[in-house]
């Protein structure tokens, strides 16, 4: 899975399958703090994902 | 996940349920249009200035704002966005085109002042002479400037009202902050139109986006298709706010509702706050120097413009 995340400005590949809720525990993100998107659809956390989806982890904290 | 209005996918889980893109615009929309009319934020006759920065808040508020106005039979030609460029390298200068391009788009007016050309120097170099006894961070000097500049701008332009894109998240941490810090002198400042004092010279403020999330703002930027870029100040997580920005995220993941509880329990007891405010705090002082509102003889933009330029 390719996940892009908007905020570090990176692209990580991992391995995965599962429901959102599962990736952002594995990633240690607080689900309240992101939005994931997959082909520019937003996801809620019960969503299930492929291994070969490509996602991308939005941040909703304001920056300042 | 489905609706729980339609049939449709849903976008986003609230507490009472989950919505699809267009049942969470109406709810997100009726829920500031009803924020404007319950609190009474804005009057027929007000002029209204817009603070904006060109992040994911000020653009929502900015644009339901005007939506408001025309809904209500108001003039949108009454309202004025004002930005605020501190001089943060490598930061504001990419939400303010974001913001430009927004206005021109939206046919909204845009003024737009700077700490440089106001102040005489960028927060970037203000700061570390300001603070070089305390060693504080940048934030204190910001808010202060920021404040200042946004208050005597809006009523330059002859604004009675200041809208702000302060939401549910912003205020719940101002709460807490008041309340680990024992600012209950000033606690009463809070809520979805500020202020316990008066003066003339004071631009009362206001809140439309009180009660939405940051999440929730974020997602409607999204679904409306603003162009938002993700920027973050550099000196952000350098704040005391962070820290309570991030606990309160802790909580709220693992105890849905407390953001929501702490804006409650804060509304019920802000009458009786403003009242303590109100017996408590000093009248309001106009600054010897500039002419602004201020708590002493001097206000504290003033005194920091002293530091610099010595």
């Amino acid at each position: 899975m390719e996940i892009k995340f908007e905020r570090e400005q990176t692209t990580e590949e991992i391995s995965f399958s599962g429901t959102v809720d599962e990736l952002l525990k594995k990633l240690d993100i607080n689900p309240e703090t992101v939005l994931v998107l997959r082909a520019e659809e937003i996801l809620t956390e019960d969503e299930i994902l492929d291994n070969e989806d490509k996602i991308e982890i939005l941040n909703v904290v304001s920056g300042g | 996940m489905d609706c729980g209005k339609c049939e449709r996918k849903a976008v986003i889980q609230l507490q009472h349920g989950a919505l699809c893109k267009m049942h969470f615009i109406n709810y997100f929309e009726e829920k500031v249009f009803s924020t404007f009319k319950k609190y009474r934020l804005l009057k027929r006759d007000d002029k209204i200035c817009v603070a904006t920065s060109g992040g994911k808040d000020s653009l929502t508020v900015l644009y339901l704002t005007k939506r408001y106005l025309v809904k209500e039979n108001l003039d949108p030609q009454q309202l004025f966005a004002l930005v605020v460029d501190e001089g943060i390298e490598n930061y504001r200068e990419r939400t303010i085109e974001d913001l430009e391009k927004f206005c021109k788009e939206h046919d909204v007016e845009l003024h737009k002042v700077s700490f440089l050309e106001e102040l005489g120097a960028t927060l970037d170099k203000a700061y570390p002479k300001i603070n070089k006894d305390a060693n504080k961070k940048p934030c204190n000097v910001c808010g202060v400037w920021r404040r200042y500049l946004l208050n005597r701008e809006a009523r330059k332009q002859g604004a009675t009202k200041l809208v702000t894109g302060h939401n549910l998240d912003d205020e719940a941490q101002a709460i807490m902050m008041n309340i680990f810090k024992a600012n209950t002198k000033i606690a009463g400042r809070l809520g979805p139109i500020t202020g316990t004092r008066e003066h003339g010279s004071f631009v009362q403020r206001v809140k439309p986006l009180y009660f939405c999330t940051e999440k929730e703002v974020r997602l409607y930027t999204i679904l409306k298709g603003f162009k938002v870029h993700y920027s973050e100040c550099p000196y952000s997580n350098e704040g005391y706010r962070f820290k309570i920005q991030d606990m309160l995220n802790e909580m709220e993941n693992n105890y849905p509702g407390t953001k929501q509880g702490i804006i409650k329990s804060f509304l019920a007891l802000l009458p009786k706050l403003k009242e303590e405010g109100e017996s408590l705090e000093e009248p309001m002082q106009t600054c010897k120097e500039c002419g602004e509102p201020a708590n002493r003889d001097i206000c504290n933009a003033c005194k920091m413009k002293v530091i610099i330029s010595a």
